[in-house]
């Protein structure tokens, strides 16, 4: 007898980050994704360890060469060489390292910023909110890249500039995303009862409200790594982000399309490791995205 | 309604003031002085650079010279390119036609193959094909447009021949810029063959441009079409034993359409901004390119008075797609009246 009220004794309930994960998981997109993120990530750490050469090392005697799969190829060279005969598949490596060094910065820097300007506006209301609303709807006046752009112009060239760019222009995401977030929270019972216990509006924001905004602002977070990316790559490619000796993947891209008619492999893979890159964030968003959005689960 | 337009509109001024003031402090943010870059190697003369800063009212108070740049845009003087010296408006007015040829191109194409991907995944929920546009969707939404641009030369211009590598007719015709719409002015000139041409020039452009919009418009038609689906009228239609195809495409299709049209209008700011790197590749002479040359030569004046002039017209179709909006949906009108 007392062993079965034991069996049907309520078991203790799941922690909420099982029950995500196990909501995760059975989105496959979102597992090749996090799988993705997670192969990059390892090459990107142990570039000295995986790429074959370095990324500035040049071969004289192979300008141009074809992947070794195909015809005239370099056995040495597993995706061919550019037009200075460096190893393309190791630039690609040492790349990751950059664009996931950008995805990182840009969003942390976005996260720190745009959620404080966030939690002002929510919190002060009143003038502080509509002065902060306000500047933020005037940058998402302008399409992201032209305000990158601009600002890259202001600033000059140069990967760090780029990563600063790309950062203020996505600030507003985050702001008008935690102030929505702040607004909807701010009139619960449990606001209401630590401003009562005597919390100060500092603990307020970040002890109280914050953690109660997060899910969103995961999401963005990680759709945010993709942006930047993408952006970032942008700027590399139209010659305002990374420079030349550099081994990012959109400035490889920045002169290969005069060898588009010898060397589509120059073409080729730098886009390829952007796309795969960008896509494993943007399946592994989507997948936080539903697992975390409680009016989708089943 | 007219309340509703006026309180709309007006919500424009501030955000436009703001762009103002955001291009005002580009000139003077940037490090050096603005006349170092006018005056190119040669350097100035002490005196001759005192008399330029006055000339350019770089020596008065940052809110006169604030008050003077408002003054002048209200004048129409968007100021002078130092590269070209040509006033910036005419500039952009000659290659704007270019890029909102393009830009409707690549809309077009967008909503043409976007919507009944969208249509199908919804109708077709969890089979294969909805998985394989979804699955198209999100790659096309994380494509870099840039090198899809490229593989797009790559493989449809050198290994196929099948389009142009770039611009935006070829050289053995010479057309007369009437309307600046290339496909137009081809049509009236006597030239045979330069329409066919033009259409030419513009696919691969169009379908870079396109490919973006095409990816938000198919998820935004597939969730709105799933939202409307499971609607009783919807049922109540299926019902009544009308053809699935008839629900699908008049019953359903209607109400789904509405957020569908708010994107395919706010995706102005996607097309000006994808239209930098798409103009670049296809060496399209549009505002896109202009802009980013300007950037390069480090032409600010140019840059200046284009980025005001593409932040206000991406502002005016935001209106224009918001008023729009208030007339097809009328709940969006008498909320905002209410509060």
């Amino acid at each position: 007898m007392t062993d079965r009220t034991l069996d049907t004794a309520p078991t203790k309930p799941p922690h909420p980050l099982q029950d995500i994960w196990r909501d995760f998981r059975r989105n496959r997109g979102a597992m090749v994704g996090l799988a993705l993120i997670l192969i990059v990530t390892f090459l990107a750490v142990f570039a000295d360890v995986v790429a074959p050469y370095g990324p500035a090392e040049q071969f004289r005697d192979a300008f141009l060469s074809p992947p070794s799969w195909l015809a005239g190829g370099d056995p040495r060279f597993l995706l061919g060489t550019d037009d200075v005969g460096r190893d393309i598949l190791s630039r690609l490596i040492y790349g990751a390292r950059l664009s996931l060094l950008i995805g990182v910065v840009v969003v942390t820097l976005a996260l720190a910023a745009g959620v404080t300007l966030g939690l002002c506006a929510g919190f002060f209301g009143g003038l502080v909110d509509i002065v902060v609303m306000r500047l933020m709807d005037i940058m998402l006046a302008l399409p992201a890249l032209l305000l990158a752009i601009v600002i890259v112009a202001i600033l000059g060239p140069g990967l760090m500039n780029a990563m600063v760019a790309v950062t203020v222009v996505v600030v507003p995401h985050y702001a008008r995303l935690t102030r929505g977030a702040v607004l909807s929270e701010l009139g619960r019972d449990y606001v209401t009862a630590s401003r009562v216990a005597g919390a100060g509006p500092l603990r307020l924001m970040f002890a109280t409200v914050l953690p109660n905004c997060l899910a969103p602002l995961i999401v963005q977070a990680t759709l945010g790594f993709s942006g930047a990316i993408l952006d970032a790559a942008a700027l590399g490619f139209l010659g305002l982000g990374a420079q030349p000796p550099t081994p990012e993947w959109g400035s490889m891209l920045a002169n290969a399309l005069q060898f588009i008619q010898r060397a589509w492999w120059v073409v080729t893979f730098p886009g390829l490791a952007i796309l795969v890159t960008v896509l494993a964030f943007n399946l592994m968003g989507d997948g936080l995205r539903d697992a975390l959005d409680p009016k989708l689960k089943r | 309604m007219l309340k509703f337009i006026f309180r709309r509109a007006s919500l424009v001024i501030p955000t436009f003031l703001g762009v103002t003031l955001l291009t005002f402090a580009l000139v003077r943010l940037v490090p050096g002085d603005p006349l170092e870059m006018m005056a190119g190697e040669r350097g100035l003369t002490p005196e001759r650079h005192a008399e330029l800063m006055a000339q350019y009212g770089y020596d008065r108070p940052l809110l006169e010279q604030y008050g003077l740049y408002l003054y002048e845009l209200a004048g129409g003087d968007f100021g002078r390119s130092v590269v070209t010296k040509k006033p910036v408006l005419q500039e952009f007015f000659e290659r704007f036609p270019a890029t909102v040829e393009l830009a409707l191109c690549a809309m077009i194409f967008a909503v043409v193959i976007g919507l009944p991907m969208g249509i199908l995944a919804a109708v077709r929920r969890g089979t294969v094909l909805d998985y394989a546009v979804m699955g198209t969707a999100v790659t096309g939404f994380s494509m870099p447009i840039f090198w899809w641009a490229l593989l797009l030369v790559l493989f449809f211009s050198v290994n196929l021949g099948w389009t142009p590598v770039s611009g935006r007719l070829s050289a053995v015709y010479w057309v007369e810029a009437r309307t600046g719409f290339m496909l137009i002015d081809s049509l009236l000139s006597n030239e045979k063959g330069a329409f066919g041409s033009a259409v030419s020039h513009l696919i691969l452009p169009s379908v870079a441009l396109g490919t973006i919009p095409l990816a938000i418009i198919a998820r935004m038609t597939r969730s709105s079409m799933l939202e409307v689906l499971n609607e009783d009228y919807v049922r109540t239609a299926r019902a009544k034993g009308l053809s699935p195809f008839r629900v699908v495409t008049v019953h359903a299709l209607r109400n789904a359409l509405i957020p569908v049209v708010t994107v395919v209008g706010l995706a102005t700011g996607i097309l000006l901004a994808g239209a930098i790197l798409t103009e670049t590749i296809f060496s399209w002479p549009g505002i896109g390119k202009w802009l980013i040359e300007a950037v390069r030569r480090r032409d600010y004046p140019t840059v200046q008075g284009g980025v005001l002039l593409v932040a206000t017209i991406i502002m005016l179709v935001n209106l224009l797609v918001d008023l729009l909006y208030g007339v097809i949906n009328p709940r969006i009108r008498h909320a905002s009246e209410r509060t």
